[in-house]
């Protein structure tokens, strides 16, 4: 009777996040992923059952391989330099130097501020000629450079802009993390006479290792996700230098309306995100050492 | 072989002193340990020793040699950490060699200390183990290793039995002071424990508020206090502090009918009796009340009022009192202690207590 009682008082504890979850989750991932063996239903037209040409279709489709590449270009490129950076600068407001909280607070700001206003200050960085990084390079004798309008540095444009948004935000958990190893153990070390670089090799670094997987398998994932700068920035271009595959996905499915074959985007993306992850557990988390 | 030298040392940190003026000498192959109450300095010295943290003035040598700004991997030790400092991630192997792979110490070598110290301890199964695999004492013993592995001259532990359990603790001690012996070694132990000092030490550096109280054997520490805090601070339960005052032929215990104990004014005196000197004894010196008892096993700790000051009675065995009974309370007169109260120093009085009959001691 009472374990009745209990199940009920269970389920309705539990229904608020069921119902959202629910909702905004599970049936529009599946929904999607039904859809995207349909056509399109447009005007009088309704969805037809399509199979997988949708999928067939992507392999013709230039505009979807350039954003798969300029994605593996993005990922490859942000997310070492991003878990990096951001290890760097948890070591250093970790140390006992003078005026951390200051050094912490601005490593953290980036991460504080929205994505679109963050892209609109960098938008005045990149501006050619009176832009910030122009001004700079000037006076050493660099020419005026339209760094979003030429192809060739879009990507990489938005690329640093990504590095310096997203490293503060790891830094946190860095942070915790260094703060978890005793000092007693780089002590210990200094007795034995193990230089800082030997310490961090053999010993930070491998403690701070399940830090570090979970922060890779975080960019990873942000690397895909993460789009609003395109928008306010390049929105794509030029000549698709600059798409990535979620900027992609949002123009075929809300600007041309193509919703079957943006479905059949969603999952590709899905699926890559899902393997990625599952690569990185298995191959990582045997070498990684848990408390 | 060498010793320690510490001469006039002293840190200061932003707000207070930890350590004032402490000198002492640690002989080569000679256990000491730095014994005090929590926040006493012993640890900062330890630390300063080890150069782990600079000291603000004074010196330290090891070997005859200036170690006072030698980073702490010149000075020729190992340490031996409170927490144990092993590296989680690492094996016990790997923790117990970390410092020799550090310093490129061939592997032939590498093996044959690790197998050594392996032996020493009891680790010889564990070695594949990571330390949560371990537990407490076993921990223990792999931090020993390290430091025995080093084969440095001198070996530093910061309190590095308190996190054991009692039986464990016993047990450590006796094998800390059995390797510390067989090795060789010099040896600096810090604990907050009167009796680890007591049964490990050669020398007991006893400290307070970042100053030394007294050094010395834990014999003399134990038979001539120098000070009051020393007094209070040896002993289970510790020495009895009662108050003096000034009466009819020398000094009596306050509030009480006398007799006169010690020569001379007793106003601002104490008078020191180890628990385990006193007797219950028909010609006793001193009328007392019982105020409570308890019960140990082997012997009972007796409150008794002697005047309006309080002491604790040792006796063996059970024994027929009950609360509220009047007894005498005899002892000799070496185990008098005298201090000033205000000075807290220890200072030499006449003792007017005779010494008692052998007839009569036997008959109690």
């Amino acid at each position: 009777m009472t374990g009745a009682k209990n199940q009920i008082t269970a389920w309705l504890l539990l229904l608020p996040a069921v119902v959202l979850l629910a909702a905004f989750t599970h049936v529009p991932a599946v929904m999607t992923f039904i859809n995207s063996f349909y056509s399109t239903p447009r005007g009088t037209r309704p969805a037809k059952f399509k199979g997988v040409d949708q999928y067939a279709n992507m392999l013709a489709d230039p505009v979807f391989l350039a954003a798969l590449k300029n994605n593996a270009i993005y990922a490859i490129g942000t997310v070492p330099a991003a878990i990096g950076l951001s290890l760097l600068m948890a070591l250093i407001v970790n140390s006992s130097i003078r005026g951390k909280s200051l050094l912490r607070m601005s490593f953290f700001l980036p991460t504080v501020l929205p994505m679109i206003a963050v892209a609109n200050i960098w938008l005045f960085f990149y501006t050619p000629g009176y832009g910030l990084i122009d001004r700079v390079l000037a006076p050493f004798g660099f020419a005026e450079t339209n760094w979003l309008g030429d192809p060739s540095t879009a990507l990489g444009s938005l690329m640093v802009l990504a590095v310096w948004k997203e490293a503060g935000f790891f830094m946190i958990f860095y942070l915790a993390a260094l703060q978890q190893i005793s000092p007693s153990l780089s002590e210990a070390a200094s007795l034995e006479g193990a230089s800082r670089w030997y310490f961090f090799r053999r010993v930070t670094f491998p403690l701070l290792m399940p830090t570090t997987l979970f922060v890779l398998i975080n960019a990873i994932i942000n690397s895909f996700r993460l789009i609003d700068h395109v928008i306010v920035l390049t929105r794509g271009g030029p000549d698709n230098a600059s798409t990535l595959l979620l900027y992609y996905i949002y123009q075929t499915g809300f600007r041309f309306w193509d919703t079957g074959y943006a479905a059949a985007l969603t999952m590709v993306l899905l699926a890559l995100l899902a393997a990625l992850a599952f690569i990185q557990f298995g191959v990582l988390d045997r070498k990684v050492h848990y408390k | 072989m060498s010793g320690i030298e510490i001469k006039n040392l002293h840190k200061r940190w932003a707000t207070f002193d930890a350590v004032r003026d402490v000198s002492f000498t640690v002989a080569p192959g000679t256990l000491t340990v730095l014994l005090g109450p929590s926040g006493c300095g012993k640890s900062t010295t330890l630390r300063l020793i080890a150069g782990l943290d600079a000291a603000t003035s004074g010196q330290i040598l090891i070997g005859g040699r200036d170690v006072t700004t030698a980073p702490p991997a010149r000075r020729g030790l190992a340490m031996v950490f409170q927490n144990y400092a092993l590296f989680p991630h690492l094996s016990v192997a790997e923790n117990i060699l970390f410092g020799l792979k550090v310093r490129r110490v061939p592997a032939a070598e590498r093996t044959r200390r690790l197998r050594k110290a392996a032996d020493i301890l009891g680790l010889g199964a564990l070695l594949e183990r990571k330390p949560s695999q371990l537990s407490g004492g076993q921990q223990q013993r792999v931090a020993l290793g390290r430091a025995i592995v080093a084969e440095a001259p001198i070996c530093l532990m910061d309190e590095p039995l308190s996190n054991l359990d009692a039986q464990l603790r016993h047990e450590m001690r006796k094998e800390i002071r059995s390797i510390q012996q067989s090795l060789n070694m010099t040896m600096v132990y810090v604990t907050h424990d009167q009796i680890e000092a007591m049964s490990l030490a050669d020398q007991v550096i006893l400290m307070r508020g970042g100053s030394i109280e007294q050094k010395a054997a834990p014999v003399d520490l134990y038979l001539k206090p120098a000070t009051s805090f020393a007094a209070r601070f040896i002993g289970t339960p510790p020495m009895n502090l009662i108050a003096l005052a000034n009466g009819k032929g020398g000094a009596i215990v306050k509030g009480s009918q006398g007799p006169a104990l010690v020569e001379g004014s007793g106003d601002g005196l104490l008078l020191g009796l180890r628990p385990e000197e006193i007797r219950i004894e028909r010609e006793g010196i001193v009328p007392a009340t019982i105020r409570s008892i308890e019960y140990h096993g082997a012997d009972s700790i007796l409150e008794c009022a002697v005047g309006d000051q309080l002491l604790l009675v040792r006796v063996e065995g059970i024994r027929r009192h009950t609360v509220g009974d009047t007894v005498r309370l005899g002892w000799l007169p070496e185990a008098m202690h005298i201090f000033d109260e205000a000075q807290s120093q220890r200072v030499e009085r006449k003792v007017l207590v005779r010494q008692a009959e052998p007839a009569l001691r036997v008959a109690t």
